[in-house]
């Protein structure tokens, strides 16, 4: 096995590319110093020199607005330059390969990129390309990993829940595809979290996912009975094409997010998402703008934890 | 020319014999005693000699795909690694579905005078799975079996009435076992490691539930059915019960598959991603042990030259494929010394049992 493609020889942080072999402390670390930044995020001169002079790629070889956008915002933040490339529209379609494209941006000064990519260990092959002084943090790679999004899940939780030790977690939905449930269960199981559970149907959960360490419900009141947090997955509509689901209507009746279910979870239990949501599909309304709804500081968390990974990549001092 | 290889280690895999003596050659066969004085002898002492290897699937990327590599420079590579003997997949570009691509195949491979080749026709005309080739014609140009590589044969009535038209001949069929509704968009093992790297899987029943149906077509129509790659446990299961059974059928796996599984994918290592891919640490001892005990008849480089560009792309989207044919000797050594087994059982996996289903006269010291 090769080692750690993450840490430098001093067990540092060179590239962000998955939260699955960060050691504890790695994690902790990037936690404590997100918290540093959620105070900059409110004052009202929002920027420290951290990146001051340094180029910020943001290569996005497939669609995105929010992790695109808080990437950007973060950056300039610690007063990075910022450029984002939309992939999917230009060289790719000319048939450019991964390597060259980042080979070319290379060549024009860059310090981070920021990737997302639509097949799973793209940004690990781009991390064995880049020149010693580039960092690669991977913005979510086809279904295996999207680590800042589950730092800032991560963080969301120790805001509201404090301790890891003692929470009941559960994942609710399409694990079979989403890169985020698989971040953030590596991140609780490293974190110490005596439970975490998964809940879906069965076509939704990848073969012998028990082996990440969490515990299978199909069914979903069994599943949130307890939780100290529920972790809402998007489901995508082209789900209904392949025969994983019969349709969304069947889907919510047994795993959408409602009032009645929410009431066997914990009475002071969280509700989280991604985004973007689909309101009736895997959550209802009044649950994602409900007291139990966190969705939206996870969103401005996203900001400070992105400002912490970057920092700690690429930061001077 | 007489030729005399003096005080070897004469390893003959198809009796069994292992001891040191001489091999004598006269006009390139091998033969009990030279007439006369050796023009050339060969001090063979602290060494083995053996047959040259038989390698049932080594690609050579001609015609079609010469910026992969050239029949001259996979010949090359054959003779390095000890390969005299080679068939090669019709999945050609275009496929060898007719008797003037198979010939022109064996006039080059044959001017080059380096390893036999032993071209697999095309099964079906393009390998698209829909018409038979003209399976006489193609044997009369030189293939020794009718293949589909690894291109899908979905219908399975077609795959039935090509098994029917090859058993009226006695043409033997090699195929691969998998289902392609199941394996369909997958790269990797449906497992751990699969669901870990966010990577399509292709679960082993895609093999066990093909294997399954293949052998009952067998049943029906007696075909002579050699099965390629081998990948998972449970294919292994049904073999050996088939063979128990007295079907016609035999099989092999390739020498990367005993040593690999998918747990060398490591941080999505491209170069691990085969077709069928590598599968479990079970299922790789259960291949290993096939291979001791004789339920998988023999051991095969299925040599696929892809070019670095291919390989240099995020694991789902590389090319499958790794090269072998100079390390079918090393690793088929090094599974026998794993398995405690002696000279000559090994090397009958990769030069008389291969023989034996090439049905050619090759691979032990005397016919």
């Amino acid at each position: 096995m090769q080692s750690n493609p993450q840490l430098n020889a001093n067990g540092e942080l060179r590239h962000l590319l998955s939260i699955e072999g960060l050691p504890r402390e790695v994690l902790l670390s990037i936690l404590d110093t997100a918290a540093s930044f959620v105070g900059v995020t409110e004052r009202e001169v929002k920027k420290v020199p951290i990146l001051r002079g340094k180029s910020v790629f943001n290569l996005f070889f497939e669609p995105s607005t929010r992790t695109r956008t808080t990437f950007e915002i973060a950056a300039k933040r610690l007063s990075a330059d910022v450029i984002n490339l939309n992939i999917a529209a230009s060289s790719q379609t000319k048939g450019e390969s991964l390597l060259d494209t980042v080979a070319n941006l290379s060549a024009m000064q860059a310090d981070v990129f920021v990737v997302r990519h639509a097949s799973s260990g793209a940004p690990f092959l781009i991390a064995q390309h880049v020149k010693p002084h580039e960092h690669v943090i991977n913005a979510g790679d086809g279904r295996h990993a999207h680590p800042t999004q589950g730092l800032l899940d991560l963080y969301t939780i120790r805001h509201y829940k404090r301790d890891f030790s003692r929470l009941t977690v559960a994942v609710v939905g399409d694990v079979l595809h989403s890169r985020v449930a698989r971040s953030l269960i590596h991140g609780l199981t490293t974190l110490g979290t005596p439970e975490v559970r998964v809940i879906g149907p069965q076509t939704l959960l990848p073969t012998g996912v028990e082996s990440l360490g969490v515990r299978v419900f199909h069914d979903m009141r069994e599943g949130l009975r307890g939780a100290d947090v529920a972790v809402m997955l998007r489901l995508q509509s082209e789900r209904m094409r392949g025969a994983l689901l019969p349709s969304a209507q069947e889907y919510f009746k047994h795993y959408g997010l409602t009032a009645e279910k929410l009431a066997l979870a914990r009475p002071d239990a969280i509700v989280m998402h991604p985004g973007p949501m689909n309101r009736g599909v895997e959550i209802d309304s009044t649950v994602a703008d409900g007291p139990h709804s966190v969705i939206l500081p996870q969103v401005t968390f996203g900001i400070a934890v992105r400002m912490a990974v970057m920092s700690m990549v690429a930061g001077t001092s | 020319m007489k030729i005399l290889i003096r005080s070897g280690r004469v390893v003959d895999p198809a009796s069994g014999r292992d001891a040191v003596g001489d091999v004598a050659i006269a006009d390139g066969r091998i033969c009990e005693s030279l007439a006369g004085e050796p023009e050339r002898v060969i001090d063979a002492r602290g060494l083995v000699v053996a047959p040259g290897l038989i390698d049932l699937s080594a690609r050579l990327r001609e015609p079609g795909y010469e910026h992969k590599a050239t029949l001259e420079s996979e010949m090359d590579a054959a003779v390095a690694g000890g390969v005299t003997s080679l068939a090669c997949p019709p999945d050609t570009d275009p496929p060898l579905d007719e008797p003037g691509l198979v010939d022109m195949l064996r006039r080059r491979a044959k001017a080059l005078s380096r390893a036999r080749v032993y071209p697999v026709g095309a099964l079906t005309v393009q390998l698209a799975g829909e018409r038979l080739t003209e399976m006489a014609e193609l044997a009369e140009a030189g293939c020794v079996a009718f293949s589909q590589a690894n291109s899908p044969l979905s219908d399975t009535q077609v795959l039935w009435r090509a098994l029917q038209y090859a058993a009226t001949f006695g043409f033997p069929v090699w195929l691969r076992a998998e289902d392609y509704c199941l394996a369909r968009g997958g790269v990797a093992h449906d497992g751990e490691v699969a669901t870990r790297l966010g990577l399509p899987g292709i679960p082993a029943f895609a093999e066990t539930i093909a294997l399954g149906a293949l052998l009952e077509l067998v049943r029906a129509s007696g075909a002579r059915l050699h099965v390629c790659r081998l990948s998972s446990a449970g294919a292994v299961q049904l073999m050996r019960a088939a063979k128990a059974e007295g079907l016609p059928v035999s099989c092999d796996v390739g020498a990367h598959y005993v040593h690999l599984s998918d747990m060398d994918l490591g941080y999505f290592d491209s170069h691990c991603r085969l077709t069928p891919p590598l599968r479990s640490q079970r299922d790789r001892q259960a291949l290993s042990a096939g291979l001791a005990d004789g339920t998988i008849d023999c051991m095969c480089s299925d040599h696929t030259p892809v070019d670095e560009d291919q390989k240099q792309l995020p694991f789902s989207e590389a090319e499958p494929g790794a090269t072998g044919l100079e390390l079918l000797l090393p690793l088929a050594l090094k599974w026998g010394e794993q398995r405690n087994l002696p000279l000559a059982r090994t090397l009958a996996r990769i030069t008389s049992d291969p023989a034996r289903i090439l049905g050619v006269q090759c691979g032990r010291r005397s016919g």
